[in-house]
């Protein structure tokens, strides 16, 4: 029972963090697909750098071990290929799991179609695997991170990353400003004053992360190559 | 009542996703739970069929089954999260969410057909939004980032047909 209270407690924070910043509603997940409005990017892009730059300070502090954490597995063509599948079939429902979940359960039936369109899809693709499993299987790359594809230490892709993720911050607000300009009023200013002091902390949080990444591969921070012993990998999604 | 600031949803996200990470050894996900009850199902209707077939057996293999799934319990918990979010803020509403451009019918047929493609496309990346660009995107998995780039690649391709839907 205990072992259910964990994830139970994690996906009802997910929930309800999703159907606050209005993801359980497909008008505004299209609109990052219509650049009308681009809360989808700037939802995920803050979620990944704040989690990325979380796991790399708990890390360098040494108060969490990397190699506990699951890393998906890359299998890079059925990855390319899924992704183009995928991305075609959330435009047109202007949900994706997760977030299909969320609008079902706000009383949305565009979420319920979404929610059984994929066991649909899933249940199909389970049903036909034998046809394709060998493509499936293909091109597996193991744990594959972006240091060890750049050949750049750990902290200086963190860094990069942050880099991009605000100049995509500064360049979605001003896309939303030339797309949607009918609901900016005063509150614009506060926008981009709060954007602004993120993004600066962000900045120094991933400037500090470089500064104090020696080129050691062995530190905490920079054994991302999980060690066979302690590494599980990811289940499913 | 109005949404919360994207910036803030997603920090707030990000240490959702960052506890799950330290908390659970392993990050958020959505479609794996849709995979667990598929693989549930056909082992209820055919157990042998599913132990031999590759995809519903790799599942059946996991210790506690497919039932007891990770991903399964946290999806309930998606549910139970978003519905009380929406009811807090006012937001309970049995609606279908569409443009003008298209029926309530047509939305749930086109919404449905999105919602198989992603299935189709969730199966052969092992995984989704969740599981493969927040999670795998945070620790920094190439093929995570592979399938987030390609999804909404395709997403802005088939953009146009999608505004004419929304208009």
């Amino acid at each position: 029972m205990s072992g259910l209270l964990l994830p139970l407690g994690i996906g009802i924070a997910f929930g309800f963090t999703l159907e606050r910043a209005g993801l359980g509603n497909a008008r505004k997940l299209t609109g990052q697909f219509l650049l009308t409005d681009l809360t989808v990017f700037k939802v995920m892009f803050s979620a990944i750098v704040t989690a990325m730059l979380g796991l790399f300070w708990l890390s360098r502090m040494g108060w969490i071990d990397l190699n506990a954490i699951a890393i998906p597995e890359t299998y890079l063509r059925p990855q390319l290929a899924g992704g183009l599948v995928f991305g075609a079939g959330f435009a047109l429902a202007g949900l994706c799991p997760g977030t299909s979940c969320v609008a079902a359960a706000s009383g949305r039936g565009d979420g319920a179609a979404v929610v059984a369109g994929l066991f649909t899809g899933i249940l199909a693709s389970g049903l036909t695997i034998p046809l394709f499993i060998d493509f499936y299987d293909s091109d597996a790359r193991g744990a594959w991170t972006l240091p060890s594809l750049l050949h750049l230490p750990y902290g200086t892709v963190v860094l990069g990353i942050a880099i991009v993720a605000i100049a995509g911050f500064i360049a979605a607000e001003r896309i939303e400003r030339r797309t949607a300009p009918r609901e900016r009023g005063n509150g614009e200013r506060m926008t981009r004053i709060r954007v602004a002091v993120a993004a600066m902390a962000l900045l120094v949080a991933a400037v500090a992360a470089v500064a104090r990444t020696p080129d050691a591969p062995n530190q905490s921070g920079g054994a991302r190559k999980p060690a066979p012993t302690l590494y599980k990998p990811a289940s499913g999604c | 009542m109005k949404y919360s600031d994207p910036y803030l949803s997603g920090v707030a996200l990000g240490l959702v996703l960052l506890g799950a990470f330290v908390f659970a050894g392993r990050g958020l996900g959505a479609s794996g739970a849709f995979a667990a009850t598929a693989t549930g199902t056909v082992a209820a209707v055919a157990p042998d069929y599913a132990a031999s077939n590759p995809y519903f057996g790799r599942y059946l293999a996991r210790p506690g089954g497919p039932w007891r799934e990770w991903l399964l319990t946290e999806i309930i918990g998606v549910v139970i999260g978003g519905f009380v979010s929406a009811a807090l803020a006012g937001r309970l509403r049995r609606s279908v969410e569409r443009g003008r451009g298209v029926s309530p019918g047509s939305r749930l047929a086109i919404a449905f057909l999105g919602g198989t493609m992603m299935g189709v496309g969730a199966t052969l990346a092992r995984g989704c939004t969740s599981g493969q660009a927040l999670t795998g995107g945070a620790l920094l998995s190439v093929g995570s980032w592979t399938f987030m780039l390609a999804a909404f690649a395709a997403g802005y391709a088939v953009a146009p047909a999608v505004k004419r839907m929304w208009q």
